[in-house]
């Protein structure tokens, strides 16, 4: 049998984390191989850590990346695929920023669009194209409801998971004729480090549930899917409200 | 803020959470927001876990399963690792935790810090003494390891230590190795205390787990249903488990006199008519309620107490007595009892809970100065008999009769972290 190689881009995300574990947990010996990326080594090796507890027949490593300069996105993962086709890419990093915060200090207004825009995008990109050239893999990107439509209480962080969405559509097409699977994942608010501030507040769905539905999206090849899937009729509705009402709705 | 409740439900008062999700980060929290207390699962019954008001530092974020030598059975994991995960995890691999409670929805650090017992403490002591080290954040940013030779006595202080003595942040735990998921089991009714002591003491030597529930209510007290078993190589494939689940709490409390003499008797006769040898899933057999989610909102919206003491073996059996009689004649009282004999063993906790000698735990849904003044009459018992009441259960016991129960106190309180402090604490200790 040949070893599946799964790529995870922020890997030390909970979410991701999550799908690790599922992907460790059903893998055969010797199976399956993941690729960790992350920006600080003691943060993956943790993560990498756990899951070779929890599977030690898998086999897994950790690489450190620059995640804002283009160069080095594109020589990590050159790298990556010269050691092999990669069969499942999953991007998953992110940050929420706070929107106040964003109006009145551009350099985080520019962090916020950078990390969860542009930073994820590049990856995408280069990514795609070795996937294209083995036409062969699946590239999943984990947007958010939040870019389905923009509202006052977060739509920096919004319009860069919109730059997200707008792409994978673009890529999904690109890449339509060929063998490779684009998925973009829109979770709805999940309990992870993330939201820790919102405990309380708002109702997160656990971290878990959402893993097993982004690993099943994957599994089916699925164009999108929002986890959990209640989350697409809410985002329908919230979609369509007109403006003259919505501009009055405190959300 | 947050309201956040105990298993036992008696409060729900607004907490700053704030959740720790790796070590680095835990650290930081705990130095920078404090006084505060460690919480887990919040599987304790009572203030244990609680700070009303003030800061809970939530450890279900350190998750992470560190290192595990398979040829040793020694794990390193972080504090907040759910006890569950480890079995499902580590028995298909043939290593199981030695010791743990009636409940795997528990963490690694709750399971220390309450020094947890099981159904085979005359076996295997409790949860503390499985362990090799420890880690311990203190609120000063000083870490500290210790072990049964490595700083014992900090080792001593934090097993059974409340989570008082710093925030544990990861853990060595030595498993045990287990042929596979199943118990060889029985069940035999006894008539009376008399039957159950000698039903315990023959149980001793040839059987791993002892435990026995117990009819709080039955005129005359002390008839009930002796549970035994032993880990054993049966290959079946695992059952499928299922989910019930409380969806809501119900506007008064569903255990209540009328409900609870014909369960009791129904419950009795029912296990009785299957009593004998039979082969069990650990699950069932160790963790009979993780199944029905949320069974504590059966007690309704003012919740429960549960009282759990232990009291010496040499007047253990008039001492439990007495306490059957006080509740039977109160009305009061659950089908939730438990009586259970300790083994001849030194804790390895200050503070631990075990001491040799018989444990009785009831249920009591929270009925206000009534079931207060009952436990009153029960502490008399408890003081009277040179017994003490477990912490992890307790949210009403008054402090002298916790100095009286712990007798290590004064040197436990030498090394608390001056940044911990919960409802607890200030109940029962200066601060
Ligand atoms: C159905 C049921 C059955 C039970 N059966 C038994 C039994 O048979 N035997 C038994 O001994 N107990 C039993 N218990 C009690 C339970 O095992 C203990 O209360 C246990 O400590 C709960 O762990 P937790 O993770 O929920 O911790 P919590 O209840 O959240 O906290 C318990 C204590 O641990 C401390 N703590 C938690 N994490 C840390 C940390 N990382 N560092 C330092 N301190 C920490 C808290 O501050 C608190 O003092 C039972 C409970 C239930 C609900
Ligand atoms: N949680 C939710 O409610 C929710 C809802 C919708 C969508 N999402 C999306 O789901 C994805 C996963 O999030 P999560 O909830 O799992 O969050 P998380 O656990 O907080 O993980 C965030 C991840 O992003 C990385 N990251 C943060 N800032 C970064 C930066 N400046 N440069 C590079 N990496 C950075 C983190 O790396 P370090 O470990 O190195 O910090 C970590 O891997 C994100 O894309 C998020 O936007 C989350």
């Amino acid at each position: 049998m040949t070893t599946q190689r799964i790529l995870i881009i922020g890997a030390t995300s909970a979410m991701a984390e999550h799908c690790a574990r599922t992907w460790a947990d059903r893998a055969a010996a010797d199976t399956l191989a993941l690729i960790l990326v992350g920006r600080d080594l003691s943060r993956l090796d943790r993560v990498a850590a756990d899951l070779h507890v929890r599977a030690p027949k898998v086999r897994v490593e950790s690489i450190v990346s620059d995640f804002a300069k283009p160069e080095a996105i594109r020589a990590t993962i050159d790298a990556i695929h010269a050691q092999g086709r990669i069969d499942v890419a999953l991007i998953a990093h992110g940050l929420l920023p706070d929107q106040a915060q964003c109006q009145q200090d551009l350099t985080a207004c520019a962090e916020a669009l950078e990390v969860n825009g542009l930073s994820p995008v590049l990856f995408a990109e280069a990514i795609a194209g070795h996937m294209e050239k083995a036409s062969h893999g699946t590239l999943a990107i984990i947007g958010s409801v939040a870019g389905d439509r923009g509202r006052k209480s977060n739509y920096v962080y919004g319009a860069a998971k919109g730059l997200v969405s707008r792409y994978a559509q673009g890529l999904q097409h690109r890449l339509a004729s060929t063998q490779v699977k684009v998925v973009l994942i829109k979770p709805g608010p999940t309990d992870t480090p993330m939201t820790a501030h919102l405990k309380g507040a708002a109702k997160l769905t656990p971290v878990s549930d959402v893993a097993i539905t982004i690993v099943k999206a994957i599994d089916a090849g699925k164009a999108t899917v929002y986890a959990p899937g209640k989350w697409l009729i809410i985002m329908h509705i919230i979609r369509h409200i007109p403006a003259f009402i919505f501009n009055k709705i405190n959300i | 803020m947050q309201a956040i409740s105990s298993w036992g439900r008696l409060s729900a008062f607004p907490h700053e959470v704030i959740s720790l999700s790796s070590p680095q980060q835990a650290r930081r929290a705990i130095t920078e927001h404090h006084p505060g207390i460690a919480h887990g699962m919040g599987r304790s019954y009572g203030d244990i876990c609680l700070n009303p008001q003030g800061v809970l530092w939530n450890t279900l974020g350190l998750d992470h399963l560190i290192a595990f030598d398979e040829a040793s059975g020694r794990l390193i994991c972080e504090a907040g690792v759910v006890l569950r995960d480890i079995q499902h995890l580590m028995i298909p691999r043939g290593w199981i935790l030695p010791v743990t409670p009636g409940t795997q929805l528990i963490t690694v650090g709750g399971a220390i810090a309450n020094d947890v017992h099981g159904k085979n403490h005359h076996v295997l002591g409790a949860f503390g003494d499985h362990i090799l080290s420890l880690r311990l954040q203190r609120t000063d940013g000083r870490v500290i390891d210790c072990g049964p030779d490595l700083a014992p006595q900090w080792f001593a202080a934090t097993v059974g230590g409340m989570g008082l003595t710093g925030v544990i942040l990861q853990a060595e735990i030595q498993l045990r190795r287990v042929a596979g998921p199943w118990l060889d089991t029985e069940i035999v009714p006894y008539a009376n205390l008399d039957e159950f002591f000698t039903l315990a003491d023959e149980s001793e030597a040839g059987w791993e787990h002892t435990v026995s529930w117990i009819d709080c209510i039955c005129k005359g007290g002390g008839r009930g249903l002796f549970m035994r078993g032993n880990p054993c190589a049966e290959t079946r494939p695992a059952p499928h488990a299922g989910h019930l689940g409380m969806p809501f709490v119900p506007p008064i409390s569903l255990v209540n006199p009328l409900s609870l003499r014909p369960f009791n008797t129904a419950y009795f006769n029912l296990k009785k008519w299957q009593a004998g040898r039979s082969i069990t899933h650990y699950e069932p057999f160790f963790y009979p309620l993780d199944n029905i989610q949320n069974w504590n909102r059966m007690y309704g919206p003012r919740g429960f107490f549960q009282y759990q003491s232990v009291v010496p073996r040499s007047n253990g059996r008039e001492a439990v007595q007495a306490m059957l009689g006080e509740i039977s004649r109160s009305g009061e009282g659950s089908f939730l009892a438990v009586l259970k004999t300790f083994g001849n063993r030194q804790a390895v906790g200050m503070m631990s809970f075990p001491q040799p000698g018989v444990t009785l735990a009831l249920d009591f849904p929270n009925k206000g100065e009534r079931t207060l003044k009952l436990f009153e009459r029960l502490d008399a018992i408890v003081r009277e008999a040179g017994g003490h009441l477990y912490l992890a259960k307790d949210a009403r016991q008054p402090a002298e009769l916790f100095r009286a129960g712990y007798p290590r106190l004064d040197e436990f309180l030498q090394y608390r972290d001056p940044g911990i402090s919960s409802a607890l604490s200030r109940r029962l200790m200066d601060y």
